[in-house]
């Protein structure tokens, strides 16, 4: 029986490699094996479930160029197609995790120089996630063979800490996992906390400065964030208007103020970490002030504002489902619970499974442990596929299993966020992904070691 | 210990958080006996069981069976279209702890973690509401010898007295690698902070010293008591005993086999040289902690009888973690190691069901092996398998009642028995929680004028 289970995971991998004739090298020795080429594919007879309409217990997915160009159960498969049995499987689109900093961020304690997610300085609007992200890291083929087949890794720390981006957890190169390299920009406004002082007080505290000196320093801190943005938007203004009268003088070319703008012209939005109540509040009044359009990230409090948030239309990206509740006297299941409750309240969210990349596999289980404390089982499943994309404005491209949308699929044995579910085959951007890993890797080599 | 900086933010926070904790759930029994009716019984050592019911009286698991009838008094719980499973066992805990590491030392198997509990954690709480009933709380892994652990029952609101597992045997903690050579550590001094001291042995040269070390004196101090012992028992007179050494004596106890060394490592050459060195010594080493790279010397940790007590797939959060992975338990089970999950986190312990069910994933583990790696092989590692672990009459009514099957990441437990009394009781921690809303809400208000007040004075209790 467990060996049985191990065989048929190999025969997956396998099947699919010979079914799309992946380059044999791609099975050897690299820890992220190279994804096949594009083509046209059928899964035909699985049950799909496409996270944007009812699920179709007998039905056929059109794969060809990258794009989903066929769903359900009465699709002919064109001819030419190489044919993918789904029978007693699970058709899903790819999860999503819209929180990571996968790529950026191998080994964090002990190997310093694998970890790229925070820059020097407090303000790097023109930093991207994009550029340090490592195509070959472990976690990306680990992460992905778990169905997850898209991630937004984000840069942390400082106030501006940069720009997000939304990556394919397949790929060479960076620029081949981008779908979009500056999909977001984080900042991280000075908290509260310590006692509603803030953790400015607790540095001036440590350097014996009163609260006053603490408070004064955050809001140093917050008037010097709105100063750039100012000094962005004027820098913005003197741009158009060079540019429908060149005799006025040019303005001089600011690389900091340029990345700020698309997020002040809300093309971008701008992930705000946070997650006392307190915080949430101040980065949806500071997002409005300033006329940005926030995603609340982490989301511990949410609750508590859940009305706020909907009454001004905020989403939250929920990474707080595992965090041990923040106050002893809260329930046990606070944290487990804060999807279910932001759905009851109707606030936008996602669930993302954090900032810890060697962990970002898990986020079915999370998705899953807020279904096991109130959350319907389709909206935790949407919860990691179509609400990401649509908190991200991606939903166009990604999220579900729909025509026209990016064909990154995976087929499982069962339950997507069930753990002991196995994936069986997995599409990025409509190539085949073989299914080893590291971890595969490193077990064919030991399991049978006498 | 798995990170050792984590737990020093843990024990301030802890400080920071001085609250009553609630007591939703606890207390002594409820009634004499309980039926536990018509649950799908998964005995973990005998199979599933479908639509069985399950007697506890007198803090045991009296009767198993079809249709068994309530004795007088009992409670009668309906479990249809439930699970019933043994009380989830944690071999790696730090829950109730308030401290954590006496770090001075590379010897200190002195110290006793005993010393230390707090019966008023909330994580144990939480962790009852995770299916878990006993854990084996454990010193940290700064030392290459630690301090001495405690078995516990989960018995929340009891005295510690009360929570110490009867008869478990005593075990001590001894760790390797990182943590040990303290590598990672600050070697700048933090400003208001004294600069970082360094402690032999900063290397996995010098661990192997100080553990060979150790034991050669035990194995002396204890050739001089049973030489001392000797000569009584022959009827000399007049001698005097060789004087009390703390810090030998549990090693003595090792060197005897009665107690149980629990040993933190991850690389497989440190675990190879720590089983070496106690077969050089004449003891068995109980279980290795993490042993992350542990299915790289199967064969060897299983020859040599030794446990292995891993994370599911926590991986690639430090150097010696970066080959990690998640079929680690599976193999070791397929050489024929008694192996377990644990958490060595009051977060993760609320979930160790989940963490089972990916064995299924990635090791191709039957149900009931998954389920083994929570319950009965914790049991084994522990000493106490002839009291816990399992489902079977005359162990002790440690028993868990889930919403669903405790391997779908859908169920939730419900109920959690330890010696047959309730612990956790699902529907009675959500009948009490307006109660306790009311509560805080009452305090706060009273609390208000006094706030008032006091920011009218600014600043003044910062300085």
């Amino acid at each position: 029986m467990r060996g049985a289970m191990v065989l048929a995971s190999t025969a997956a991998s396998v099947a699919v490699s010979l079914a799309v004739s992946l380059p044999l090298h791609a099975q050897l020795g690299t820890f992220n094996p190279r994804p096949g080429a594009q083509g046209t594919f059928a899964i035909t007879h699985g049950r799909v479930v496409t996270a944007a309409g009812p699920d179709i217990p007998n039905g056929t997915v059109i794969i060809s160029a990258g794009k989903i160009t066929a769903v359900g159960a009465t699709v002919a498969v064109p001819a030419g197609a190489q044919v993918i049995d789904a029978t007693g499987l699970v058709v899903y689109p790819g999860m999503i995790d819209g929180g990571t900093t996968l790529g950026l961020n191998e080994i964090p304690q002990g190997a310093n120089a694998t970890v790229d997610v925070n820059e020097t300085g407090s303000f790097n609007p023109n930093v991207q996630a994009f550029y340090g992200i490592n195509p070959h890291s472990a976690h990306v083929g680990v992460t992905r063979v778990v169905g997850i087949t898209t991630v937004v890794s984000r840069p942390t720390g400082g106030i501006l800490s940069g720009q997000a981006a939304l990556i394919n957890l397949a790929g060479d190169t960076p620029p081949q996992m981008a779908i979009n390299p500056k999909l977001a920009l984080v900042i991280e406004l000075p908290r509260s906390g310590f006692g509603g002082r803030g953790f400015a007080a607790f540095l001036a505290q440590q350097q014996g400065g009163s609260t006053a000196d603490a408070n004064r320093t955050r809001q140093r801190q917050v008037d010097s964030l709105k100063q750039m943005l100012h000094d962005a938007e004027a820098y913005g203004k003197a741009l158009d208007a060079y540019g429908k009268d060149k005799t006025l003088p040019r303005p001089a070319h600011d690389v900091v103020l340029a990345a700020l703008l698309p997020a002040l012209r809300g093309e971008m939005p701008v992930m705000f970490p946070a997650d006392a109540a307190s915080d949430i509040r101040a980065a949806v009044a500071f997002a409005e002030e300033v006329h940005v359009k926030p995603i609340i990230v982490g989301g511990r409090d949410a609750v508590a504002v859940a009305p706020y948030l909907k009454q001004h239309n905020v989403p939250v990206l929920v990474t707080s489902v595992l965090d041990l509740p923040a106050r002893e006297d809260d329930p046990y299941d606070q944290n487990y619970s804060i999807p279910a409750k932001l759905s009851q309240a109707g606030v936008k969210f996602a669930i993302s499974a954090g900032e810890n990349s060697a962990d970002s596999r898990n986020l079915p289980y999370v998705a899953g442990m807020a279904a096991a404390y109130g959350l319907s089982k389709d909206e935790a499943l949407r919860a990691v596929t179509l609400y990401p994309a649509q908190l991200f404005g991606v939903a166009d491209k990604l999220g579900s299993i729909e025509v026209g949308k990016m064909a990154n699929i995976v087929v499982t044995t069962g339950d997507l966020l069930e753990a002991k579910t196995d994936t069986k085959y997995l599409f990025i951007d409509g190539r085949p992904i073989p299914l080893s890993t590291k971890h595969t890797e490193l077990n064919a080599m030991f399991e049978k070691r006498p | 210990m798995k990170r050792l900086l984590l737990a020093a933010v843990a024990l301030s926070a802890a400080t920071l958080g001085a609250q009553q904790a609630p007591r939703a759930a606890a207390g002594r029994a409820t009634a004499a006996a309980t039926l536990i009716k018509n649950a799908t019984v998964l005995t973990v050592t005998k199979g599933r069981l479908e639509n069985t019911d399950v007697l506890l009286q007198n803090g045991k698991i009296a009767q198993i069976g079809k249709n068994l009838a309530a004795p007088a008094g009992a409670q009668v719980i309906d479990a249809t279209g439930k699970f019933l499973m043994p009380g989830i066992i944690d071999p790696h805990s730090h829950s109730m702890s308030d401290a954590i590491n006496e770090g001075s030392l590379s010897v200190t198997s002195m110290v006793r973690i005993t010393d230390v509990l707090n019966p008023t954690a909330i994580s144990i709480y939480r962790e009852l509401a995770g299916g878990v009933t006993t854990v084996n709380i454990l010193h940290g892994s700064a030392n290459t010898i630690g301090g001495q652990n405690a078995t516990v029952k989960l018995k929340y609101g009891r005295p510690v007295a009360e929570m110490m597992f009867p008869g478990a045997p005593p075990g001590i903690k001894f760790a390797l690698g990182e943590n040990v050579t303290q590598k990672n550590r600050a070697t700048v001094a933090i400003p208001g902070q004294p600069a970082p001291a360094r402690r032999y042995p900063t290397s996995r040269m010098g661990q192997e010293e100080v553990l060979r070390d150790a034991f050669t004196r035990a194995r002396d101090y204890k050739a001089g008591w049973d030489d001392y012992k000797a000569k009584v028992a022959k009827g000399e007179k007049g001698l005097v005993a060789p004087r009390r050494d703390l810090e030998l004596e549990p090693l003595v106890e090792v060197l005897e086999g009665k107690r149980l060394v629990h040993a933190h490592s991850y690389r497989s050459d440190e675990m190879l040289m720590l089983l070496n060195l106690a077969k050089e010594f004449g003891f068995t080493v109980k279980t290795l902690q993490h042993g992350l790279d542990g299915y790289k010397i199967a064969s060897e940790i299983a020859q040599a009888g030794t446990g292995l007590s891993s994370f599911a797939d926590d991986w690639s959060y430090k150097i010696e973690a970066y080959d990690a992975i998640p079929y680690n338990v599976a193999i070791l089970m397929r050489h024929g190691v008694v192996a377990t999950i644990n958490s060595d986190s009051d977060e993760r312990a609320r979930r160790l069901n989940i963490d089972a069910a990916k064995l299924i994933r990635y090791g191709g583990l039957t149900e009931d092996e998954a389920l083994k790696t929570i319950t009965y092989n914790g049991a084994l590692q522990l000493g106490v398998q002839d009291k816990v672990g399992s489902i079977e009459v005359g162990k002790d009514a440690d028993v868990v009642i889930w919403s669903g099957d405790p391997l779908s990441v859908y169920s939730s437990a419900e109920t959690t028995f330890i010696d047959g009394d309730i612990f956790f009781d699902k529907k009675k921690d959500l009948e009490k929680r307006q109660a306790m809303a009311k509560e805080r809400a009452d305090l706060e208000q009273a609390e208000r004028p006094v706030r008032a007040t006091r920011t009218q004075i600014p600043n003044e209790d910062d300085r």
